[in-house]
């Protein structure tokens, strides 16, 4: 099943249905200039961090589901992208947008050095030894050493960019075309990595290490730099959430988000692209309803207590794997496959 | 020297729970190949029933041993109902509800028992053991428990038909099969033993933490370290690990890297051992069959 | 949709008033039967200890809304949501609090760095940003943020209360100073130095720190120990101020125990930690301890117990979180009181910068609310408290920052 979802992601990533998707996120904002709705900036800001927590989810999703390596860490090198940028921005100088290509150089390096230790450690191990450097995280930009730097436990407080060259777009509506841009040149640069030749190498490395050793495959090169290249993602999230937000702070990259970031990818799909903008979409969303449920709730029923929004959430997991384990994604390619079976084309 | 001798002290009994929670990962991991990230939020749930028996006038005794019981049953059950039914799903989609179960268990206990602190009582004295203020009884007592455990633990696996059973479901699933063990079964009872420990675990943390909704998180980090630096797949290795972890943090603590960086210091521990002896300073290695 | 109903609707009534009466001026979120009200708060995460306030407050505005019909017949429609403590969290609540449920003001919302990363945005967008639940000392800055307004005593005032205290009336202390590892830590630590005077380095001897997720803090308190003070500044949040309170006597160690406020209540600290403990620790307090038998008849007292039996029942009364949530909610609906029926939201900043001598009930007597335009900092006073028995006895004077 995971195969067969895995084959409609990869094929659909650039077929008509993502071209249509993606011409469906870029004309969202035009809505802006029909509506004078109060709250259209807030729903582009929304859309801001969906598309945010889709780069982050795809850089993860490269490393786990196409690669096969468990990482519990990735707020670790969102946390360096954001701060990478903060830092320029704050100290440097540096256009924002300049600091995106920066902090994905950092965040590779990050990510390649720490490929070279998980080298050793598989499945359960790397799993564990990544979720320790999660927790570290916020401890260490604390560290009072580099506090001059990182503004230690207050944080950096940034500009948020406005539009260029007089665009005639509000300033939400501006970022969430930068987060755009940026996510259609990461997911096509992650689908054309994958289609080629070294794509089937990393993931040759997924389904049977020994084999594709043996068939000549640098499997030590090729894991330190997905490893790199999945960091360099999830650092380009971080950034344009410092940029978006316009503030880094210690207490905003711990394990939370590390935990969001993995719900995302399992919920969305693994080794799906579009299940990578599904989990993004998810991680933003779903954590908003549980507190409406949790409200609803406690008017329908005139409760006494708040049902806590958590455990709603935990609740929708639980039954969302009981359901789909396959992730969104992978529920919906057997349901096209089912569909498609009168018909199919190819 | 009196500082030092008491930094290894409150090291050992920090050590100790450690230990605990990660004999708990242990079990689980051992019967099931599974790394539950919900053991720390099932002991805390677990401490709070032994907190309303025991708010409630039942004595201490009849409350630890109830709990033991409700913590083994909920165990099972939660491995029949939860978990068996994804045998077959993707591993990540197991740590996903074991993320599911975290949150469950965290907001139910806010929601019931609210995040204030409560005190849970401690079955050994609050006094010296040689009248100098270096050693606690309370310290004594909490090693020896967990030590204590151990010895059950290695008795029952070694010297039990039963304990037999579950090492061989655990090891080879379909000879064990044929040979008449029930495996499904088996691996329920590693979840109920785990579920035990781990109440065990938290009944014994609860009055030196005080008890609160989020108690056994940063517990659970470093019960995870000891774990991975004894070894993830043998007991003893886990309490060693879950002893050296804690007392290395404190005097690493205080003596060379200072409090800031206690927990990067466990990270580097758990990476530097992984990457020496990847199956743990007391782990065997296993060799893989292609 | 709304908020276009509601424009509608005030100019409507604007025109019927005509000039006759006061102009009634509403800011978004406000009808003539309701105003909105928005609020962050940690209900989840490491935090979430401090969500008590904001169901005290919810359990507050249900009370006004069924027995006094709102205010000035405005039904208060609170929304409180939970931020998890997580600052870009809180950025998205405010948005959503902001600008899709158009909440007139943002209120008590917790935490320093969560309002450090909304704190801009509520001033671009000229939201009143009212009395933020954390004691910050940089929250009374209306040059530049004249839309931010803090509550309580900061941390940096209260600190040095403490310092004074004891080059008063310690002689030759050395101090050990126990501190979480954050910006609250930093606050109170700089206050204290500054209370200290320029001694400071000599006086402390030891200074140690810890994270919120740190298991316990024994080791920390063996480091104090061992360096020889005989004055404690304990800087911790309730769980491990309970902790350190508890460890200190058992390992020995005998030092002068000063704590902070943020940690000093008596259901969540004191009471856990053991009573016998807790003997003769001193304190900083701006609010009556309802513990304290002293009050046990006093009408303030009473009328808070009264309102927690029949509003907030699963609230825990021994909690300080109880009252100090109880008393700035006060300080909101006094402002709301006095803004009539102008609740644009530039008035309920002017009102808000124009506290005059106000009483809240459990308010130490003497304490008085006081605010200008100039003066973002509502309440400066303390006075020193030590414990006895079960509960904290006060002593000396009142102590205000600006003679401070």
């Amino acid at each position: 099943m995971a195969a067969m979802a895995q084959s409609w992601a990869t094929k659909a990533g650039i077929g008509k249905v993502a071209m249509f998707f993606w011409v469906l996120l870029a004309a969202l904002p035009l809505a802006g200039f029909v509506t004078d709705s109060p709250s259209f900036d807030y729903y582009m800001f929304m859309g801001q961090s969906m598309l945010i927590y889709a780069i982050a989810v795809l850089g993860l999703n490269l490393l786990i589901g196409f690669n096969g390596q468990i990482s519990l860490g990735h707020s670790a090198f969102f946390a360096v992208g954001a701060y990478t940028a903060a830092i320029l921005m704050n100290f440097g100088g540096v256009p924002y947008w300049l600091t995106l290509p920066i902090a994905a150089g950092v965040c590779f390096g990050a990510g390649f050095l720490f490929g070279f230790p998980a080298l050793k450690l598989e499945g359960h191990y790397l799993a564990l030894a990544t979720f320790t450097l999660a927790i570290a995280v916020p401890q260490l930009l604390k560290y009072k050493a580099i506090a001059g730097w990182t503004g230690g436990v207050g944080g950096l407080l940034l500009d948020k960019p406005d539009p260029p060259f007089g665009i005639p777009l509000s300033a939400d509506q501006y970022l969430y075309y930068l987060c755009l841009v940026v996510a259609m040149v990461v997911f096509w640069g992650v689908f054309n990595l994958l289609r080629g030749r070294s794509g089937r190498a990393i993931m040759a490395i997924r389904d049977h290490g020994m084999a594709a050793g043996t068939m000549g495959i640098d499997t030590g090169l090729y894991k330190t730099v997905t490893f790199g290249i999945s960091a360099g993602i999830t650092g380009v999230a971080g950034a344009l959430s410092a940029i978006t937000i316009a503030y880094v702070a210690p207490d905003s990259f711990t394990l939370q988000l590390s935990i969001s970031f993995l719900v995302g990818l399992v919920v969305g799909g693994i080794a799906s692209l579009p299940g990578c903008v599904i989990g993004g979409a998810f991680i933003v969303v779903v954590q908003n309803s549980s507190q409406s449920i949790s409200d609803w709730m406690k008017d329908t029923f005139s409760l006494r207590y708040d049902v806590p929004a958590w455990a709603i959430y935990g609740t929708l997991l639980l039954l969302l794997m009981f359901f789909l384990p396959n992730g969104i994604a992978g529920g919906l390619a057997v349901l096209r496959a089912r569909l498609g079976r009168g018909s199919r084309q190819s | 020297m009196d500082f030092f001798i008491q930094q290894i002290a409150a090291g050992l009994t920090n050590g100790a729970i450690y230990a605990c929670v990660a004999l708990g990962l242990v079990m689980i991991y051992v019967s099931t190949d599974h790394i539950n990230f919900a053991q720390g939020e099932m002991a805390m749930f677990a401490t709070y029933l032994a907190w309303a028996m025991i708010d409630a006038g039942v004595s201490y005794w009849v409350a630890f041993g109830a709990t033991i019981l409700i913590a083994f049953a909920s165990g099972l059950f939660i491995q029949r109902v939860i978990l068996k039914p994804l045998e077959t799903a993707p591993v990540l989609a197991l740590v996903v509800c074991f993320i599911a179960l975290l949150s469950i268990f965290n907001a139910l206990a806010g929601m019931i028992w609210s995040f204030t602190i409560k005190q849970f009582p401690s079955p050994f004295p609050q006094r010296d053991v040689f009248g100098n203020g270096l050693v606690s009884v309370q310290q004594i007592g909490v090693v020896t428990v967990t030590l204590l455990m151990l010895c059950l633990l290695t008795v029952f696996f070694r010297f039990t038909t039963l304990g037999l059973a579950m090492r061989a479901a655990a090891q080879n699933a379909t000879s064990a099969r044929l040979m008449g063990v029930r495996v499904s079964w088996m691996l329920a009872l590693g979840w109920g033993l785990a579920s035990a420990i781990g109440a065990i675990a938290g009944m014994l943390v609860a009055p030196i933490v005080f008890l609160d909704p989020n108690m056994m998180t940063g517990i659970l980090v470093y019960g995870f370290a000891g774990a991975l630096v004894g070894g993830i797949a043998n007991p003893l290795g886990a309490v060693a690990g879950g002893f050296i972890v804690g007392v290395l943090e404190n005097l690493v603590g205080s003596y060379i890297i200072g409090n800031e960086l206690k927990l990067s210091f466990a990270l580097i521990m758990v990476v530097g051992v992984l990457l020496l002896k990847p199956a743990g300073i007391f782990g065997r290695v296993i060799v893989k069959r292609v | 949709m709304i908020t276009r109903r509601t424009a509608l609707a005030s100019a409507a009534s604007v025109a019927l008033a005509g000039s006759a009466r006061a102009e009634k001026k509403y800011g978004p979120g406000v009808t003539d039967t309701e105003i909105k009200i928005g609020q962050t708060m940690p209900y989840s995460g490491n935090a979430s200890a401090y969500g008590v306030a904001g169901r005290l407050h919810a359990a507050y505005f249900r009370m006004l809304n069924e027995t006094q019909g709102g205010i000035n017949g405005r039904k208060i429609n609170f929304i409180s949501l939970d931020d998890g403590y997580s600052p870009p969290k809180t950025m998205e609540l405010a948005r959503q609090l902001v600008e899709r449920d158009q909440v007139l003001l943002l209120f008590y919302p917790l935490g320093t760095q969560t309002n450090t990363a909304i704190q801009k945005y509520m001033n671009q967008k000229k939201v009143p940003h009212l009395f933020l639940a954390t004691g910050a000392s940089k929250w009374g800055d209306p040059k530049n943020f004249p839309w931010t307004m803090g509550w309580q005593p900061d941390y940096h005032t209260e600190c040095k209360i403490f310092g004074k205290h004891i080059t008063a009336n310690v002689k030759d202390p050395k101090i050990a100073v126990l501190r979480q590892n954050d910006d609250m830590g930093n606050d109170y630590l700089s206050g204290f130095k500054e209370g200290l005077g320029p001694n400071w380095e000599k006086m402390i001897v030891a200074d140690a720190t810890y994270e919120v997720t740190d298991p316990t803090i024994d080791s920390q308190i063996l480091q104090l120990k061992s360096s020889g003070a005989t004055v404690f500044m304990n800087i911790t949040t309730p769980k491990f101020a309970a902790q350190a309170i508890k460890k200190v006597p058992e390992i020995g160690w005998k030092p002068i125990h000063y704590l902070v406020s943020v940690a000093a209540s008596v259901g969540a600290v004191m009471r856990p930690a053991g009573i016998e403990n807790g003997q003769g620790i001193i304190t900083a307090q701006f609010l009556k301890d309802v513990t304290d038998p002293r009050w046990a008849t006093d009408p303030e007292y009473l009328e808070w117990k009264a309102f927690m039996d029949k509003w907030n029942p699963t609230g825990n009364q021994l909690e300080g979180s109880n009252v100090s949530s109880y008393v700035s909610v006060q300080g909101l609906v006094h402002v709301l009181k006095a803004c009539g029926d102008d609740l644009s939201r530039e008035n309920v900043m002017r009102q808000a910068a124009n506290i005059k001598d106000l009483r809240i009930p459990l308010l130490l007597p003497g304490i008085k609310v006081n605010t200008s335009p100039t003066n973002f900092y509502p309440i400066r006073a303390e006075q020193l408290a030590r414990f006895e028995g079960d509960h904290w006895v006060l002593f000396g004077d009142l102590i205000s920052a600006d003679a401070g």
